[in-house]
């Protein structure tokens, strides 16, 4: 098990790895697969579509999902668009295209095959979604619209207003009805996974709470595929949905699944700026706002201090007196440089004392100028001449609005100021979590039968995610990939027949998740649940965020590990397990955290360089055009670091799959 | 701001529930009413009693978890918005709020304010798709021009939450906002229409079997809905729906 094998077929062009591929694998036939369970856990996009594409083929499907229905995924939230190669602006996009644009804004830290098949399939994805029947936005002609998203030159995105995840989640959410409908699914809502139950090595099966009765359930399969999404709520505060947890992600580790890269986390540029201690969660604005929308602080420090005291509004500040600090250091993209250095220069600002609220963490994303070149394109197109200036801006707000009026009306309703007559404040989140369960080629992690699909595994994004591209894995590997790939391992089991539950391993599974349940609810310690979380987040935003160094992973990961210790002494759950209890709940969640959070800092730690959305204060260009920017170090760290658990986060062993980069050549990333 | 909240506390379904008083201080306006929730909830556990269970998730008002009943109104006093959304600043000092669950039949209370909605589920397995294979190997995309206001208009009717405040709002605890969004955006795009009189047949007469009332033409759904959803979807559904009869 110490060796990783990537699986990634061997002595085939990269093009047609997939293709081949799929033509050698073993299938199942249709009668046999009446005869397979396939365990699906989470029910977001990827595991949603996972879901609906197995019933179809014909496995029987068991579904399960924290919320009360799988239309309520967080991949609901997600707003600006999809990737996919399709040319149809043929602005010269190709597969290969946004396969180098992948590996290249994932900073060379992905797989190369893996990331070629996803732009492959991504043309797929949207003719699929169409099928279904998700409204995507469509030009005056009837076909579909593009935009262009950060760290892009083409317009490759596909959308459906503000809200493309939830048309896709919706979409996905359809085709499970439609199974569920014809009983190849079975749902469980209000279900967790606890644990994970493995027969002969293999994963057979899952222990489960019924978050609404409390009852301790014991489900078997002949796969186990994990859809459970991210883990950026260990920050406490990030842009997930607050029940997003690692839970299922951190048991299969315990019992054997390698963790991957887990330092790797995206911080998103363009969100909500904290206001006070009592946050308990940040809303992004989608990335697509910086087509239009254009970054900046004021260049004097008495503007700033005006601003803040409230003396100055910034549409009194001249055009020369902003700063639009993105245009200025990176020419050729300008505020559409990708998430990791936009969320870097963003800080930078705010470090050197330029941010434009309260806390100083705000810089502004003005649609000034946008506004006024749609109203004079508009003019010009409605006939209008000698428009006033008024009538140029409110042509202009409506196209705006068209574009991005749910943002706009969302932004209004949390900050109380109205972004078309005021530029909008915004300052980087954790947003998405690119590390995760390490899986092959085939999407199965490290132990056989259970696989791991969308923001729960590790694969194609490297070390930063580009816009519009989660969307597209999630899809990608439900829809596409693991439908085939699963087959292969499943026709081994057409003669295994039903799996019992009945056996000493479920019986040793349950134990366990009985006893950590009955630990929270009879502990009666002094603080609660959020009180550990709040104080964990805290560590990581500090000394596990933007930027790291040497010094503060160390202290992070001795500071976690005594947070840990603590809870599990002092931590109180009140009510009962026998019953609703949401606190018993996120007790659980966070006690999963607390051992990700030092493993998360481990991982830092060791990467001694800068990569993606991971700025190690030690590795930076010293001089160059490059000067101050990020320094990766590919001799030494072009691999995926892959854990093994051991016990304690801190005794984890590091795996190494060393990348090739046999189509690519490895380049500094450059955006000036 | 200090607060006077009254909450349904109710432990189980089949408990009977009462309204409990519960003070809050220090409430900042910026603190949206889930936050401001957080806060009584710790308070809570800090004394040794149970927190309140309510529904939530992602809190940028896109998942249709939040479920309150504030003051009489479904997500409170504002419009377009969900619980999540609601900021303090509507509220001022000394104020008595009333916080209730989502009241229907087809609603059943699970806890305190937590309520079943998995009614709006089963109508969308009778019919809240379109039959098409998952396979991928369908037709380019482009193959099947949509005019634009087409599209828009199934759009808008997609883009309902699924929160039931149309359900909550409405006097005969109705869900037709609800299903006539689904139905509508189906029924605006070409891809729907093959089956598109069994889905509104199965969806409404799905709906009848979950408990749900019939609509009166009061609109306060409308008026409630978080997403703008218009009344113009349920004169759609019932179009398509005697189209539907007329043929069957």
């Amino acid at each position: 098990m110490a060796i990783l094998d990537s699986k990634v077929p061997q002595g085939v062009p990269l093009k047609d790895k997939w293709t081949t591929y799929k033509d050698k694998i073993n299938l199942v036939n249709p009668a046999n697969k009446r005869l397979i369970d396939v365990i699906v856990v989470g029910t977001g996009l990827a595991g949603g579509s996972a879901s609906a594409t197995l019933a179809e083929l014909g496995y029987n499907v068991k579904a399960f999902a924290y919320q009360d229905s799988p239309r309520r995924a967080h991949s609901i939230a997600a707003q600006g668009g999809i990737n996919a190669a399709k040319n149809y602006q043929g602005d010269g996009d190709s597969f290969y295209r946004l396969f180098y644009d992948t590996v290249k804004g994932g900073d060379y830290r992905s797989r190369e095959a893996n990331v070629y098949r996803l732009a492959e399939v991504s043309a797929n994805i949207i003719d699929q979604c169409v099928a279904q029947g998700v409204p995507f936005a469509r030009d005056y002609g009837g076909l579909l619209d593009n935009r262009s998203f950060g760290g892009v030159l083409v317009s490759r995105t596909f959308y459906a207003k503000g809200q493309t995840g939830q048309q896709l989640l919706l979409g996905a959410y359809s085709a499970m009805n439609r199974q569920i409908a014809r009983g190849k699914i079975e749902m469980f809502n209000r279900h967790e996974m606890l644990d994970i139950v493995i027969v002969d090595g293999k994963a057979r099966g899952i222990i489960a709470r019924n978050l609404v009765t409390g009852e301790i359930e014991r489900h078997s399969a002949h796969a186990v595929v994990i859809a459970s999404g991210g883990y950026g709520n260990v920050y406490f505060l990030s842009t997930n949905a607050m029940g997003s947890n690692a839970t299922a992600a951190w048991k299969i580790h315990k019992k054997g699944a390698f963790f991957a890269n887990p330092c790797y986390t995206q911080i998103h540029p363009t969100c909500i700026p904290r206001s006070g201690d009592y946050q308990s969660k940040l809303t992004l604005m989608s990335e697509s706002l910086r087509n239009d929308g254009r970054i900046w602080v004021p260049k004097k420090m008495e503007d700033v201090l005006a601003i803040r005291e409230g003396k100055l509004k910034p549409t009194q500040i001249e055009e020369e007196d902003r700063d639009y600090y993105l245009e200025r250091r990176y020419p050729a993209f300008g505020n559409l440089v990708p998430r990791d250095v936009a969320s870097r220069a963003a800080k930078e600002r705010c470090d050197a004392g330029y941010g434009v609220n309260a806390t100083g963490e705000a810089v502004y994303l003005d649609f000034k100028s946008a506004i006024e070149r749609y109203g004079k394109e508009q003019a010009k197109i409605q006939g209008i001449s000698n428009a006033s200036k008024e009538r140029i801006t409110e042509l202009g707000e409506k196209i705006v609005e068209a574009k991005y009026g749910n943002l706009f009306q969302m932004y209004e309703k949390i900050v109380d100021e109205d972004p078309y007559k005021t530029p909008m404040m915004i300052y980087p989140a954790t947003h998405y979590t690119m590390g995760g369960i390490w899986v092959d080629y085939n999407l199965m992690t490290t132990i056989p039968g259970c696989y791991a699909i969308g923001e729960a595994n590790f694969s194609d994004h490297g070390a930063n995610r580009l816009g519009a591209s989660a969307l597209m894995q999630g899809l990608a590997d439900g829809y596409f990939v693991l439908p085939y790939t699963i087959g292969d391992y499943l026709a081994d089991d057409i003669r295994t027949g039903k799996i019992s539950t009945d056996t000493k391993e479920f019986d040793e599974a349950e134990k366990s998740v009985r006893e950590r349940i009955d630990f929270f609810i009879n502990n009666k310690g002094e603080h609660s649940v959020d009180y550990y979380h709040k104080k964990l987040g805290k560590i990581m935003w500090e000394k596990c965020g933007m930027s790291r160094n040497e010094e503060g992973l160390k202290t992070a990961m001795s500071e976690i590990k005594a947070l840990r210790e603590d809870f599990w002494k002092n931590v109180t759950v009140p009510g009962g397990k026998d019953e609703m209890n949401p606190e018993l709940e996120k007790a659980g969640r966070v006690a999963d955290f607390l051992e990700l959070g030092e493993l998360f800092a481990k991982d830092a730690l060791e990467r001694n360089e800068s990569c993606g959305g991971h700025f190690r204060e030690e590795s930076v260009e010293l001089d160059g055009m490059q000067k101050g920017e990020a320094k990766r170090d590919d001799e030494n760290y072009a691999y995926v670091a892959a854990w093994e658990y051991k016990g304690e986060p801190g005794d984890a062993v590091l795996h190494k799959e060393e990348l090739e980069f046999k189509d690519i050549e490895l380049k500094q990333r450059s955006y000036k | 701001m200090n607060l006077t909240l009254k909450i349904w506390r109710q432990k189980g379904p089949k408990d009977k529930g009462q309204m409990v008083d519960y003070q809050v201080s220090d409430i900042s306006e910026h603190m949206s009413f889930l936050e401001m929730m957080d806060v009584l909830n710790e308070e809570l556990i800090a004394r040794g009693e149970e927190p309140v269970a309510f529904d939530h998730d992602c809190r940028e008002g896109i998942c249709g978890m939040c479920s309150m009943f504030i003051n009489g109104e479904a997500h409170g006093p504002d419009r377009g918005i969900t619980t999540c959304q609601l900021h303090m600043r509507m509220f001022k000092d000394g104020d008595t709020i009333t916080i209730e669950p989502f009241r229907a039949k087809a609603f059943p209370v699970i806890k305190d304010l937590v309520v079943d909605r998995s009614s709006f589920d089963r109508i969308q397995h009778a019919g809240g798709y379109i039959s098409v294979n998952t396979s991928g190997n369908t037709q380019d995309a482009n193959a099947l021009p949509i005019a634009k206001e087409a599209a828009d208009k199934a759009m808008d009717a997609a883009t309902c939450i699924g929160c039931g405040a149309c359900v909550a709002t409405c006097k005969n605890a109705s869900a037709m906002l609800f299903v006539g969004a689904k139905v509508s955006q189906y029924a605006l795009l070409p891809q729907g229409q093959v089956e598109a009189a069994d889905r509104v047949l199965a969806m409404v007469n799905q709906m009848d079997e979950e408990g749900f009332g019939n609509c009166t033409n009061t609109g306060a759904c409308e008026i409630e809905c978080p997403k703008g959803i218009s009344l113009e979807n349920i004169a759609r559904m019932n179009s398509e729906f005697l189209k539907a009869s007329l043929k069957g």
